[in-house]
């Protein structure tokens, strides 16, 4: 039970969004900036970043919310998702997002953890100085939420074909405050990404 | 030097702030409503205190010293005691709950999950409320996203402390917003 008084009907950071609108307003923007852009890094590409740093921080909730992000944008690739969590490096994604996947989880340790030599591997693949900074920004604010969510004990749901249902609802509305405010999507019985 | 062209020659945040407007612009507003909202039961001091302690935790030299000088102005102190209160909270003179928020805090700063019952409780009994305990937690969540984003871009930093103190009233008097970034 999360440690403080929230919609019990809400999981995750969407309890705490409801809790506190004022500060989810923000939060949300950020989300819908940092992963529905689809400047120099695709929507797949962001939300694998986002769920790569929520695994390394052992966020149940948020790896597997972005998780199912990431699958839906891959056209239900969870294979995929989960190969990247087992072993980025041999896993079947571009030189240019494994380099930044190795910013992300030197982020996820801490700012003075990235070196010269990760930019310099992330540049020779083609990253550009904008796709860096993404990463690095998506990276630090899923040590925000990660940490948000945990750190309030919030609702992480069990039932694993909830977090498909909430993921269509992202990839059709985006971030914002209809993910608390309306009513929570219902899981659908047979396989959505089938 | 930055790791990447940011375009301007701003200290720390403010840097890839300005690179990046769509998202400087959500960072400002993110640090206003959490810093400077007077709309709080806890003061603007004890919430930059928090913020300080969490960058000093992270070793965020810039984050650190802009925030440690603000809670300095708003707690009409000097250095000395914020610099006392970074390296030892349950020592220092301040009250008991700010001391088990500082506690929540510290917690959040090595992960989510750090955070146990026993100091929401103690948190509780010393009359912290859930609004009180849910804005600490999303502040020392976000100062590990700021200190991060500072550090991982490695953007430069004023070594002079005094230059910090020195900014803080106008900080104090403006809040927070992509406008005044260039100031």
């Amino acid at each position: 039970m999360a440690y403080i008084s929230v919609d019990k009907n809400l999981p995750g950071i969407r309890s705490l969004m409801a809790f506190r609108p004022e500060t989810a307003r923000p939060l949300s923007d950020l989300a819908e900036v940092l992963l529905r852009d689809e400047t120099g890094l695709s929507r797949a590409e962001r939300e694998m970043i986002g769920m790569y740093v929520s695994y390394l921080n052992d966020c149940f909730y948020c790896q597997h919310s972005h998780g199912e992000l990431a699958a839906c944008y891959l056209g239900g690739n969870r294979e995929l998702v989960d190969a990247v969590k087992k072993d980025y490096r041999s896993a079947d994604i571009s030189g240019k997002l494994k380099a930044l996947l190795q910013i992300a989880a030197k982020v996820q340790k801490g700012g003075k953890m990235v070196k010269p030599e990760d930019i310099e591997e992330a540049r020779r693949e083609g990253a550009t100085d904008r796709d860096i900074h993404d990463t690095v920004l998506i990276a630090a604010a899923f040590c925000l939420y990660n940490r948000y969510v945990d750190g309030l004990a919030s609702l992480t749901p069990t039932d694993m074909s909830t977090y498909a249902a909430r993921a269509k609802q992202v990839v059709e509305k985006g971030y914002g405050p209809h993910i608390y405010a309306a009513a929570q999507p219902i899981p659908q019985t047979e396989n959505v990404h089938a | 030097m930055a790791y990447i062209d940011l375009k301007n020659d701003l200290p720390g945040i403010r840097g890839p702030m300005i690179y990046r407007p769509e998202t400087g612009r959500i960072l400002n507003e993110l640090a206003e409503v959490l810093l400077h909202d007077e709309d709080n039961t806890l003061s603007r001091a004890e919430r930059e205190l928090i913020g300080t302690y969490v960058s000093s935790e992270n070793d965020c030299f810039f984050c650190q010293n802009v925030h440690g000088a603000m809670a300095q102005h708003y707690f009409n102190s000097d250095m000395d005691f914020i610099d006392g209160i970074k390296k030892d909270f349950r020592s220092a003179p301040i009250s008991p709950k700010l001391k088990a928020l500082l506690a929540i805090a510290g917690s959040v700063q090595q992960g989510g999950k750090k955070v146990t019952p026993d100091q929401i409780d103690t948190a509780r009994k010393l009359g912290a409320t859930d609004r009180e305990i849910h804005d600490t937690v999303l502040i020392a969540a976000a100062f590990c996203m700021f200190n991060r984003y500072v550090d991982g871009l490695n953007t430069w930093a004023p070594q002079d402390r005094q230059i910090y103190v020195d900014r803080a009233p106008m900080r104090a008097a403006e809040g927070y917003s992509q406008e005044g970034l260039k100031k």
